[in-house]
């Protein structure tokens, strides 16, 4: 039944290109989350406004943070071939996506960090200041906690938004479901394997989309 | 002992500069509640944000038992923070922590052990009369209780100073006096300083021994809470007061009161604390051809005492009148015979 409807379909190379597609995202979504929360944070912190209030700090960083998000991925992934290069050692394979995705990502989940970060009431920074707490007890014990539920729900819609990223790498040999998908299927005129990696990327995409959504309700006192 | 000299806050906005807080000068006393009240915009939420600092001022000093609180640098000013608790209007509590969490973060702050952060807690927890309650979250408290957390946060490093923001601004009537009735007894049980703003008579009239009134970034009148009551000199006070004892028909009902009566006299009498007690009434029928006929009264309840009023007429023969009205003089309670209509 499988192989009438499925030809052209062998599992083993599913399985393969899955793994691929899972180590890709895993990774690039945690980098993204570190490099993401670390300019979202400077985002938010210099701020008008914030604790480190400081203009020339806000608009390199604000700068930094658009000018990446502007430029298309598939071009970006073109531009940082000597960086990959030069940091990978290679420009094929999942491994080698890893610094285009981050670099991709980070910027897109810093403004959600930054959106996130402006959602923890100010009377709750001020009561903490009125404790004496210091700046790092802020960020640690006040914002970040407090603003959990809509991280984490970034991360999630950063982490999908990354998936479909790892298959526009797999255009230039990163390997994964989207690689495959164009490579041995639509090149080969078997569209029966698109239709499965589709598929399968659409599963990813709903576990992802399951797991972020039950975390940040699980966290959410309010 | 806080003392409060010349100080004052100024904001710089696109197209003028507001004075919130000018030239204000203030003693509060160690162990005292003293109330600051007036309308929005006044500058007393300015005053009392600038009191730890969270505002820094523009010029003037506060002192605070010996320590210059405006003239701290940072880091000496997170400690002196530590010995002055602030409740807010919106209770400021963390919503990702527990009862117990919220209360413990200032100990956490102040870099208290774990052991002896919860044995504090729990006491904490009992103080504010919210045992029980320790494993909820904030989300699951109604109002009244959420400000008991954040009373029982402000008081868990034990400070010398609590700072009160509107803390009953957001409650029900009901609410509030549980409130209020919690701040007199902490300051009864733990001796502390309040400070408190508020734009409702009501808690001043509950709770504090002395009140100052702001209007415009000053203080325009100061004194012991009967006293205002007694006599409020400024146009604002008069209207505070008439918050707690006024009665919105007054003026109808006095008018009414002139055209039904027009002999005799009608006369207002002022008891104040101790006087409240005195049967003056009955004396006076007795002493004096005179009837008396209750036109109206009313009587209120301050930290310092009692405070009443009472609209009386008088009906007799004029000197028999001025005679009674000079009794009622020597006696210490005030009367005031020509009443505005």
């Amino acid at each position: 039944m499988f192989e009438q409807l499925f030809p052209n379909v062998r599992i083993e190379d599913m399985i393969t290109a899955t793994n691929e597609t899972l180590f890709m995202t895993f990774f690039s979504v945690l980098g993204t989350f570190i490099f993401g929360l670390l300019l979202g944070l400077l985002l938010y912190l210099t701020g008008p406004g914030g604790l480190w209030e400081n203009k020339f700090a806000n608009w390199i960083t604000a700068t930094i943070v658009n000018v990446f998000r502007a430029i298309p991925f598939i071009i970006l992934i073109l531009l940082l071939f000597p960086f990959t290069d030069f940091l990978v050692g290679t420009i094929r394979g999942p491994k080698a996506a890893l610094p285009a995705l981050i670099i991709g990502g980070a910027p897109f989940y810093a403004r959600l960090v930054e959106i996130a970060l402006k959602e923890v009431d100010k009377g709750v920074v001020e009561a903490a200041k009125a404790m004496g707490a210091k700046y790092r007890t802020i960020i640690f014990r006040v914002l970040l906690p407090e603003s959990t539920p809509a991280l984490i729900s970034g991360l999630t819609v950063t982490a999908i938004a990354l998936i479909s990223y790892t298959a526009v790498a797999g255009v230039i040999g990163a390997g994964g479901l989207g690689d495959f998908a164009y490579f041995y299927g639509f090149q080969r005129n078997s569209f029966d394997v698109v239709f499965v990696c589709t598929i399968l990327i659409v599963i990813i995409v709903f576990i992802f989309q399951f797991i972020g959504d039950f975390t940040s309700r699980k966290l959410d006192k309010r | 002992m806080i003392s409060i000299k010349g100080l004052s806050k100024v904001f710089n906005t696109k197209d003028q500069e507001v004075r919130a807080v000018d030239d204000l000068d203030a003693t509060i006393e160690s162990g005292e509640i003293f109330g600051v009240i007036g309308y929005s915009g006044a500058g007393k939420s300015t005053f009392i944000r600038l009191l730890n600092r969270l505002e820094d001022p523009s010029g003037g000093t506060i002192t605070i038992d010996e320590e210059e609180i405006s003239s701290l640098s940072k880091g000496d000013l997170r400690l002196a923070r530590q010995e002055m608790g602030m409740i807010f209007q919106h209770f400021n509590l963390l919503w990702s922590r527990t009862v117990e969490d919220n209360i413990a973060f200032p100990l956490e702050i102040a870099g208290v052990p774990k052991e002896e952060r919860r044995k504090r807690v729990d006491e904490l927890v009992e103080l504010v009369g919210l045992s029980g309650r320790g494993k909820s979250y904030p989300s699951q408290l109604s109002g009244g209780q959420k400000q008991r957390v954040g009373i029982a946060r402000a008081l868990a490093n034990r400070p010398k100073v609590l700072l009160c923001d509107e803390a009953t601004s957001a409650l029900d009537p009901e609410t509030t006096d549980s409130i209020l009735d919690l701040l007199v007894d902490i300051n009864a049980k733990l001796g502390l300083t309040i400070v408190l703003i508020t734009h409702e008579m009501h808690v001043i009239r509950k709770i504090c021994h002395r009140v100052a009134v702001m209007e415009a970034g000053k203080i325009v009148e100061e004194g012991d809470v009967l006293d205002v009551f007694l006599r409020p000199q400024e146009k604002v006070t008069k209207r505070f007061v008439d918050q707690v004892m006024g009665d919105p028909d007054r003026e109808d009902s006095l008018a009414l009161i002139k055209d039904k009566y027009p002999l005799g006299e009608v006369a207002q009498f002022h008891f104040v604390g101790e006087r409240t007690h005195q049967a003056l009434i009955s004396e006076l029928s007795r002493k004096f051809q005179v009837n008396i006929n209750v036109l109206h009264g009313k009587i209120t309840q301050t930290q310092k005492g009692a405070y009443g009023t009472l609209i009386v007429h008088l009906e007799g023969n004029e000197e028999e009148i001025d005679r009674a009205l000079a009794y009622v003089k020597e006696t210490s309670v005030e009367v005031e015979v020509t009443i505005d209509v």
